[in-house]
């Protein structure tokens, strides 16, 4: 039972990721296709947990944790460098 | 063209860099039993420092964080030398390790493991490498 709700929610994620890469490839702006970035290594995090589910296994739990920080700081990365245009300053205006 | 403020990322960078570095920290003691170990625990590290660079930049986080990555680079390879070579001084080939169990104050009983201390060689090098690449990078015009 738990198998089959599990292969749904799979195929819900997998159907969500198909549309957010669509809104990555025709994005009109770039900002559209960070936040669409973003969120598919959101939905990845939930693909991960959800195959750990399925594989009966607590070994992807790490996986999850380091695809949230790396998301974050890959969107706070992109961000920053499309309001600033540098990615790393050296000093800080004042 | 008005100031601009990022004090909501400057307080988040404050409160996430501690947790990832904990992260980080505990990828790294996990890497024997679990998944993790020096590479990803190093990454992960470096991903909190740059994190900081982010949110504040390279001035700042030196005078916070006055480490020479190059030396710690120097210095993680050494010890990662220095852990091998050390069972040449018990008749055993190079990079031999060895284990025992220990009863520890606090934690009880515990296996301590000489690979501990290569891995911190992984670690040290991991982090000199990537700050010192970012670092590189972010400086030149």
């Amino acid at each position: 039972m738990l198998t089959i709700a599990i292969y749904i929610a799979l195929v819900g994620v997998a159907a969500s990721m198909i549309g957010i890469v669509i809104r990555v490839v025709k994005g009109p702006s770039a900002a559209d296709r960070v936040v669409a970035l973003d969120s598919l290594g959101i939905s990845l995090i939930a693909m991960t947990g959800l195959f750990s589910m399925l594989l009966d296994s607590s070994v992807f739990l790490e996986v999850i944790l380091l695809l949230g920080i790396l998301a974050f700081i890959g969107t706070v990365a992109f961000s920053k460098y499309l309001e600033k245009g540098a990615i790393v300053d050296r000093e800080r205006h004042k | 063209m008005k100031k601009p403020n990022d004090v909501i990322l400057q307080t988040v960078t404050t409160v996430i860099s501690f947790i990832i570095i904990l992260f980080s920290i505990n990828l790294f003691f996990a890497g024997h039993y679990t998944p993790g170990g020096g590479f990803i625990g190093g990454l992960m590290t470096a991903a909190a420092l740059v994190l900081l660079l982010l949110a504040y930049d390279v001035k700042t986080l030196n005078k916070v964080l006055p480490f020479n990555y190059q030396v710690m680079t120097a210095a993680g390879l050494l010890i990662a030398v220095l852990t091998s070579a050390g069972a040449l001084l018990f008749n055993e080939p190079f990079l031999t390790h060895a284990y025992d169990y220990f009863d520890l104050p606090l934690l009880g009983k515990t296996s301590l493991h000489t690979a501990v201390l290569f891995d911190t060689g992984v670690y040290l090098v991991v982090i000199g490498i990537t700050m010192t690449i970012i670092q590189t990078i972010g400086e030149s015009e």
